[in-house]
């Protein structure tokens, strides 16, 4: 019988990759993708404590959660695809036409 | 047996993650992270939730992914390669996540939480059916809320790759 801790640790660590892909990275696309990565940790986080408690609540967010990072995905790439279509930019460091 | 296969989707999913974030090819990318995705449905099944493993299966692994793939392909990603692969602060940040976290599994295993955590599970095997009548019962507004959102985000994602030219 796997331990609760583990899934717990193994999301911590799924996380902080995730985490320091967002913060390191400059490509956009891979920027996404590590947003994934830490959705997809708070996932296991979410079923692990609703199977280790036996309650279904776990399973219904989680359920949420997958649907609203697909929506995330499609609006992202969407912007991502008007970004390089207008004004060539592909990576998170050229996006400064607001700044002041 | 249950932990030697845990620790096979373990291993699998931290290695094709770090390789996510550390290629520097966005297909190759896209293809570990896909390896990722699959090894956290394996661990949903390990969690007695098979209807979220299919479910991460074909939203993750299935449709998201090919958005990401199809996206990667219709930039130019000799473009996207070029120029360097990380920021500037990323020394610091190099640095500072292993430390965060170690912190973290420092509190996990050796904190109080270890002991609240090693209990042994009450869930057995949830069905779809259970599933599927909480969700059009009990969950029915925020399933309604969510269908909403993933049509406004279609039309959004619509009206934002569409050309603006030939619009209007």
């Amino acid at each position: 019988m796997v331990p609760l801790s583990w899934f717990i640790g193994l999301a911590v660590v799924l996380f902080m990759i995730g985490a320091a892909g967002v913060l390191t990275r400059k490509n956009i696309i891979i920027m996404l993708m590590s947003v994934e990565l830490m959705l997809n940790s708070v996932n296991i986080n979410l079923v692990a404590f609703g199977h280790y408690h036996g309650d279904l609540r776990g399973q219904i967010f989680a359920i949420f959660t997958i649907t609203l990072a697909a929506a995330e995905v499609a609006v992202a790439l969407g912007i991502l695809i008007s970004l390089v279509k207008q004004r060539r930019i592909f990576n998170s460091d050229e996006l400064d036409s607001m700044k002041g | 047996m249950e932990q030697i296969f845990f620790i096979g989707f373990a291993v699998l999913a931290i290695v094709s993650a770090l390789a996510v974030v550390s290629l520097r090819n966005p297909v190759h990318s896209a293809l570990c992270l896909m390896v990722c995705l699959f090894q956290v449905a394996c661990i949903f099944v390990l969690l007695r939730s098979p209807f979220l493993a299919v479910v991460q299966i074909f939203i993750y692994v299935g449709a998201v992914m090919v958005l990401f793939l199809f996206v990667v392909m219709i930039l130019d990603i000799r473009k996207v390669m070029l120029g360097s692969l990380v920021g500037k602060r990323s020394g610091f940040v190099y640095a500072i996540m292993p430390l965060v976290t170690l912190e973290f599994l420092l509190v996990i295993f050796k904190g109080g939480l270890g002991k609240v955590a090693s209990n042994i599970p009450s869930g057995e095997e949830v069905k779809v059916a259970v599933i599927g009548k909480e969700l059009f019962t009990k969950y029915l507004f925020p399933f309604e809320v969510v269908s909403i959102l993933l049509l406004v985000a279609m039309v959004g994602a619509i009206v934002l790759a569409k050309d603006r030219d030939e619009g209007a």
